[in-house]
């Protein structure tokens, strides 16, 4: 077993509309709750390893307004961030890694234009270019991709598209279960564990995460490298540290502040 | 007087992310590049990410790599992050065949790990009894192996132990970002920034 001190991460993710963090309430309407930049340095004071700021507005033309939140957070924060969100040129690439971000997430564009991957990574780097993809169960150990903010099953294999997007130089993973996101019933960890072992880079679990203690069996059983959520934090029912405490109790690596 | 320094663009990518690092730490700092090069007078901060050779190519092309190798060897300070910290260096497994600035004896190497590049934190161990131990962001997939033990300013672990920083003479360079790596990393520039003024 090779000697590691590199920690798990845990990532809070921000979702954004008209340089407002919201959330999503009933009949697809949005709440707001708060500046970003105010949540963001709310979280990089709880020991947040890196945040993630998600353009969600419908057809994202307020790109002027994202590339504003970015500076603004670039300013004031001094723990790396990713942004995504629409994202679907390399020029749009350049943009929002110009004015600050660490990285940039690209999931339905990449699915249209697989290319686009290998573009990024070579303007940029694939440390840069993480692929997000959204994936919903179809049969044992098997999921397939959904596209479109998950509205559309492109009946793709999640595997198979994972391994092209890491072979045209993808650096990160961010891989969310459609089925667990928004349930509180804990991540998927089958899935996260297939994936983890699988692929040679690393993988950012998403979607399900309910308490601290999902946290340990993303890490310990689902063999994540990082790990996302939104509400369990947003609605301030467990902060970073409270999650980190218990990462560090249960003997995960995690980088204490 | 307050420390200016010359923030060199060497081409590699996400030089935003150390300037607005820099404005924060209300440091004075005046861009340069090959197009408006440094002539020494002000202490060098070479950030940047991106591929050793293609880094390498295009200081060759704009000559900016004989302007950087004449002033560091007049004893012009130099901070180098990530790919500043790499070029130092006689080559890398990232790019068979392209020279480094040779400036430190030593190659750079890729990590032999299953995960490949390393994205996150890790937790420093200091060599040096002036430079303090703690976390630091890492995204890389080559780190440096100089040829001078004493050379190694700071290791971390991952698939063993890997140099994570070097300090030789008038030349300081991180592998991590300072810039990223919250107030320990902040505290990291602010002591080479005190230290060159």
């Amino acid at each position: 077993m090779s000697v590691d001190g590199l920690c798990k991460r845990i990532i809070p993710c921000l979702d954004v509309a008209n340089g407002r963090t919201v959330k999503g309430v009933k009949f697809g309407n949005l709440r707001d709750i708060g500046d970003p930049v105010e949540l963001g340095l709310l979280y990089e004071e709880q020991g947040a390893d890196e945040l993630t700021f998600l353009d969600i507005s419908a057809t994202h033309e307020q790109r002027d307004t994202v590339v504003e939140l970015v500076n603004k957070v670039a300013r004031n924060l001094s723990i790396p961030f990713t942004v995504g969100g629409g994202v679907n040129s390399v020029d749009t690439v350049k943009r929002l890694l110009g004015n600050g971000a660490d990285k940039v997430t690209i999931n339905t564009a990449a699915v249209s234009n697989p290319q686009l991957i290998d573009d990024i990574a070579i303007a940029c780097g694939s440390q840069c270019c993480v692929l997000a993809m959204d994936v919903k169960r179809s049969g044992d150990q098997r999921w397939t991709v959904l596209v479109k903010g998950g509205r559309l099953d492109t009946g793709h294999d999640a595997m198979t598209w994972a391994r092209q997007c890491v072979e045209r130089g993808a650096g990160e993973i961010l891989l969310t279960s459609w089925d667990k996101d928004g349930t509180l019933e804990g991540f998927d960890l089958e899935l996260v564990q297939i994936f983890a072992q699988a692929l040679p880079v690393p993988v950012i679990a998403s979607g399900g995460a309910r308490d601290p203690q999902s946290f340990v069996d993303v890490f310990q059983r689902g063999n994540a490298d990082a790990a996302l959520a939104a509400s369990i934090f947003h609605d301030g029912t467990y902060t970073v540290a409270a999650v980190k405490e218990q990462l560090h109790k249960a003997g995960v690596t995690v980088r204490l502040c | 007087m307050k420390t200016e320094i010359d923030l060199v663009d060497i081409g590699g990518g996400n030089i935003g992310s150390i300037s607005r690092c820099l404005e924060r730490l209300k440091v004075n700092f005046h861009r340069v590049d090959a197009q408006s090069p440094p002539d020494g007078s002000r202490p060098l901060l070479v950030p940047g990410v991106g591929a050793f050779g293609a880094v390498i190519d295009c200081l060759r092309q704009s000559q900016l790599d004989g302007k950087l190798v004449a002033l560091v060897k007049a004893g012009t300070p130099y901070l180098g992050i990530c790919i500043g910290l790499q070029i130092l260096f006689e080559g890398s497994q990232e790019s068979p065949g392209t020279p480094g600035l040779s400036l430190v004896p030593g190659q750079v190497v890729r990590f032999q790990h299953a995960k490949v590049p390393q994205i996150g934190w890790n937790k420093l161990r200091s060599r040096n009894s002036d430079w303090p131990s703690g976390y630091a962001y890492f995204v890389n997939s080559y780190y440096p192996a100089p040829a001078q033990a004493q050379a190694t300013l700071y290791e971390a672990d991952y698939g063993g132990s890997f140099c994570a920083a070097i300090k030789t003479g008038n030349i300081t360079a991180f592998q991590f970002h300072p810039e990223k790596s919250g107030p320990f990393g902040s505290e990291l520039l602010s002591r080479w920034l005190a230290s060159v003024s």
